[in-house]
């Protein structure tokens, strides 16, 4: 009698349970986008690379298609189901050379290389510890924080590794500063931001100048603690950010510029006070945000502006005037459609977290917004 | 003479162990008459202990608590891997986990790795809810939310005898080598000493297996490979005097262990091994000394010193080689009396202090006082009650980075119980209790992250069931209880990482808030059939929802917090013939997420073990052995409890233990 009621419950716990099933490739969501379709949209569409977080195996690829007017979340694993724990651990650069998508994926230690219209794998370049990406010429050039081993652990340089985009085979490699970060291509010139984020409070303060044809760092140009940024203008000059050393010494931008006509050297030639985490150059005109923490208040504090690149003055305070920047918790990337102007931003969130993507129009209204994968970063355009 | 002396080492034996000593699931079929019908604890414990243990024998601490109720296991695989536990979704910092009656601590980050503690030594294994009820006990062990009370074996001489050695060995799956020896020695009448040493190697290599399908049902990829750099070798020795004084006894107690292993690390794309490596070295002595001063007056005084030592390096060449060592001191002093008023009402106080150091990574140290007071208080056999109240001050001093506030918190718990009837056998039991848990030193210090300004974080518990139980002494039916329990618990001011702006550089904040309902519910049967067959079988199951209500703008608001299963339920079955014993266990962890949103991408599936042991004991002349067979994950089940941490196939051990 009493074993019945025992058996009873038994029962009645086991019926609410679930049982393990196959499990499935990761799946592809869609959500429409505001707006409908535009079908003579070019660039037709946006890649977004999600970051995921350390150890969570989560980077994802997400699809804005302009044309059609839809977000495809988490592409990338329904597209390639065969690939073995999918696109991988943290991926911090998304670049088109060609008709090939380039995703460098830092915690995999890998680049991934798809087709750029149907993101079919074509294969991978493992470079440990990759952070980004540029092309020239038909080659990659790829930084890595780790160069080659070295006897004091505490100076483990970072590199350059250049790679055939032909081959997908490491062609080059190129002793930098300390745990480089974004690259720039000049003519001959590969210009490195080292921040040297390993050896907090030492932080490195220089960006590499690389001989590309020859693999070889020519110069060292001073700069500014913890370089993360750095990109050119049509005018031949490089916009840097630092992070600055997040306590007293507050995230900066410099502007880099031949040292006279006939000198191919570039040097600082302004200090912008403007504190700067991420940057995108559009026309003559810089967008930029930048989150810093305030101590006293306990959280960030998040600025936007704009600044003229001729003039390098801030001529904006926000690019976003409809009130809705208060719904970014942090900004964690921006694009700018070349085509029409439409702003794109990037919200991570908690970091742990779904993130989401906010596009503006030209005029800072925003337009729609999307939920994307966790830490939401970086884009790029894809033309037909 | 003699007779007497083992009285008294059988009386001081169950004094040690008060912790299992009420345990009304004892398995043992003699005692179940006893204890089922002793209404002694307000709240009594979930215990292992006896023959239950001995099946889960090879296996560590964590293992073993698995099998308790609203108990969640976060384990990231292999013999070596990280293995934590928390109770009631409350967290693993709201865990106190005594060994021998003192606290183990770690000031640095709060958490217990219980896969380094050995059932090998082990005399019973309980966990309580909200506190041990028992109102004789250090300041301290008021303050936890949930307490795991790890009580080592102790020497038992049977008449004229003096000395007793027990060695065992182990050997199985993961090249798993395990040798143990036990001496017992009788120095007097009243005082002996104990000693157990233990060396344990494993090269921690498995297979395991990641396989997809497509919806359509195609196969996407299946692959299996071999988890690396997941090895261990450590060495265990643990040594006691235990002395017995006219009114009152005296231990003293010494253990070190000392382990290198390898952290076998997240599975991701592109990543199959990892090169990280971890040294432990724990020292530390403990006495305690209890004594009966007048009839009415009992003193009891606890001590303990220990020494952590950790290394940390990381040898993985795609990463920025590290190499870090922590030291961690701590000094503890507890002295607690109690008072019986009145026959049926008494009254309790000790003071505890503690002094933690950390040093070489950084450099800070803290002091903490509590001061307690409780009070029992009994109606004949229908009514038991008790409060106690507890205050924490912790001074912070200073250190090289920036200064901490002191801080103060007062506790309060009351717990309650009737038994309305003479028969049938039914308790009613009810207890409130606030609880907290310090800021680490991590929480507060770490480079860039650490907050110093930051509060305890405080757990409270609202808890209601009730307890029945039926035995007999005839037939074949002989035992069956049922206990269950609701509780709903919140956690204020619950200490997160929130982001600073960049990736990876974080502070803490007393930020969140989560509430949990839950409902356990466990059982026992006991059938003792024709031909000696014994047969037992054990049932607990857990529902909870832990929802995190920090921020309703969160797109995570009122979502179930990571790795919490709404269902959990593990089962004995336990079959005796003539020294002969087969076990069977199941463990059911339903589904959960990963992370704090619940959306399909971090849905994790539920996962399910079987494991089967077979155990002989046999005597050849005066030896005295056992033997054991088991084999785990018996359907080879491929899972991981932690995201990208895959757990091992089937795998098998087997042991030997010789007694003289």
């Amino acid at each position: 009698m009493k074993t019945s009621r025992y058996l009873i419950i038994a029962m009645m716990c086991l019926a609410a349970v679930s049982c393990r099933e196959d499990e499935l490739v990761v799946p592809t969501e869609y959500d429409l986008i505001p707006g409908g379709p535009q079908p003579d949209a070019q660039p037709i569409g946006m890649y977004l690379l999600n970051e995921g977080n350390m150890g969570s195996n989560k980077a994802s690829i997400d699809f804005v298609d302009f044309r059609n007017g839809y977000y495809a979340r988490n592409l990338y694993a329904e597209r390639n189901p065969s690939v073995i724990k999918e696109l991988g651990d943290v991926g911090n650069d998304i670049q088109i050379y060609g008709s090939r998508l380039y995703a460098v994926i830092n915690c995999s230690h890998k680049v991934e290389v798809m087709d750029a219209r149907t993101l079919r794998r074509i294969g991978q370049i493992d470079i440990p510890n990759c952070r980004y990406i540029k092309f020239s010429r038909n080659h990659a050039y790829v930084t890595s924080y780790v160069g080659p081993v070295q006897m004091d652990p505490n100076a483990q340089a970072g590199a350059v590794y250049q790679v055939d985009t032909a081959s997908l085979q490491v062609t080059g490699k190129c002793t930098v500063g300390y745990q480089p970060d974004e690259l720039e291509i000049m003519g001959e010139y590969i210009y490195v931001a080292n921040s040297g984020g390993y050896r907090a409070p030492n932080y490195d303060r220089t960006v590499s100048v690389v001989e590309r044809h020859g693999m070889k760092q020519v110069r060292k140009i001073p700069v500014g603690i913890n370089l993360h940024r750095i990109r050119a203008d049509r005018y031949g000059k490089l916009w840097v950010t630092s992070r600055g050393d997040y306590n007293g010494v507050h995230s900066k931008l410099f502007v880099l510029e031949k040292e006279s006509k006939w000198s191919s050297d570039m040097v600082v030639t302004d200090t912008l006070d403007i504190p700067c985490t991420e940057m995108c150059i559009h026309g003559d005109s810089l967008y930029f945000y930048s989150t810093e923490w305030n101590y006293a208040l306990e959280r960030n504090n998040i600025t936007y502006g704009i600044i003229d690149i001729r003039t390098r003055r801030q001529v904006s305070e926000s690019f976003i005037i409809d009130g809705t920047a208060a719904d970014i918790e942090i900004p964690y990337g921006i694009s700018i459609n070349p085509s029409n102007g439409d702003i794109y931003v990037t919200d991570a969130k908690n970091y742990v977290s779904s993130g989401q993507l906010h596009c503006y129009n030209r005029y800072g209204r925003r337009k729609w917004s999307v939920r994307t994968g966790d830490i939401p970063a970086h884009m790029v355009f894809l033309y037909e | 003479m003699n007779r007497n002396t083992i009285f008294i080492l059988l009386t001081g034996f169950l004094c040690g162990t008060a912790a299992a000593s009420t345990a009304p699931d004892s398995i043992n079929l003699d005692e179940v008459t006893v204890t089922a019908q002793t209404y002694k604890d307000v709240i009594p414990a979930q215990t292992l202990k006896g023959k239950e243990l001995d099946a889960l024998r090879t296996h560590s601490v964590a293992d073993a608590l698995r099998f308790f109720s609203g108990v969640q296991l976060k384990d990231y695989g292999g013999v070596g891997g990280i293995k934590t536990v928390n109770i009631r979704s409350m967290g693993t910092n709201h865990m106190g986990v005594y060994y021998n009656g003192i606290e183990l601590g770690n000031a640095q980050n709060g958490q217990v790795d219980l896969g380094k503690y050995s059932l090998e030594n082990i005399e019973s294994v309980s966990l309580y809810n909200g506190q041990k009820s028992e109102i004789f006990q250090s300041a301290r062990e008021f303050g936890s939310a949930g307490s795991i009370y790890l009580t080592s074996r102790f020497p038992l001489f049977a008449e004229g005898e003096k000395a007793r050695l027990r060695a065992s060995l182990r050997a199985g799956s993961f090249d798993l080598f395990d040798a143990s020896v036990t001496f017992d020695y009788r120095l007097s009448h009243n005082v002996s000493f104990s000693f157990n040493g233990e060396w344990l190697t494993s090269s921690g290599k498995y297979k395991f297996r990641y396989r997809r399908v497509t919806p359509s049902g195609d196969l996407a990829y299946d692959t299996t490979a071999v988890r690396q750099n997941g090895d261990i070798d450590a060495v265990r020795f643990e040594a006691g005097l235990h002395g017995f004084l006219n009114r009152g006894r005296w231990k003293a107690f010494v253990y070190h262990y000392n382990s290198e292993r390898g952290v076998p690390g997240a599975i991701v794309n592109n990543v199959w091994r990892r090169g990280e490596r971890l040294w432990d070295r724990n020292t530390f002595v403990q006495g305690m000394w209890e004594y009966n001063v007048t009839p009415r007056w009992d003193m009891k005084i606890n001590a303990k010193y220990a020494y952590d030592y950790t290394r940390y390096v990381n040898n993985d060449d795609k990463l920025i080689h590290v190499d870090n060592i922590y030291k961690q001191k701590e000094v503890y002093l507890s002295c607690a009396a109690k008072v019986i008023v009145l026959p049926n009402w008494e009254w309790s106080a000790a003071y505890d202090f503690q002094w933690n150091g950390l040093s070489e990574y950084k450099s800070v140290h803290r002091t903490t006082h509590w001061l307690s007071t409780a009070t029992a208080f009994s109606l004949g056999d229908c009514f038991k009650a008790q409060a106690s109240a507890l205050l924490t001050a912790v001074n912070e001093e200073r250190r090289d980075r920036d200064e901490a506030p002191d801080k103060f918190k007062f506790t309060p718990g009351v717990f309650m119980s009737v038994k309305p009837f003479r028969r049938p056998n039914l308790v009613v039991r009810a207890f409130y209790k606030h609880s907290y848990r310090m800021p680490t030193f991590n929480d507060l210090y770490y480079t860039d992250m650490g907050n110093a300004y930051l509060k305890p974080e405080t757990a409270i518990q609202y808890n209601a069931g009730l307890l029945y139980d039926i035995s007999r002494s005839k037939g074949a039916f002989r035992f069956f209880s049922i206990g269950t329990d609701i509780y709903y618990n919140e956690v204020r001011d619950k200490i997160v990482a929130y982001p600073k702006g960049q990736q990876f550089r974080w502070t803490m904040l007393n930020l969140g808030k989560v509430h949990i309902r839950g409902i356990d519910v466990q059982t026992q049967l006991t059938f003792r059939l024709p031909a000696e067959i014994d047969l037992t079988g054990k049932f607990q199951y857990t529902y909870q929802e832990a929802i995190d209500v920090t921020n309703p703008a969160d797109n995570y608001y009122r979502h179930q917090i990571p790795y919490i299963p709404w269902h959990s339920f593990s089962a004995i079955c336990m079959a005796g013939w003539r020294g002969w014993t087969l076990n069977y266990s199941y463990i059911y962890t339903g589904e959960r997420y990963n992370q704090q949103e619940n959306i399909r991408y971090n849905y994790t599936q539920p996962w399910y073990t079987s494991d089967l042991s077979l155990l002989k004991e046999f005597q050849i002349g005066k030896v005295k052995m056992r033997a054991t067979a088991e084999i785990n994950n018996l359907f080879s089940q491929d899972y991981d409890v932690i995201l990208n941490y895959p757990m091992p196939k089937r795998n098998y051990r087997f042991g030997l233990t010789i007694e003289i």
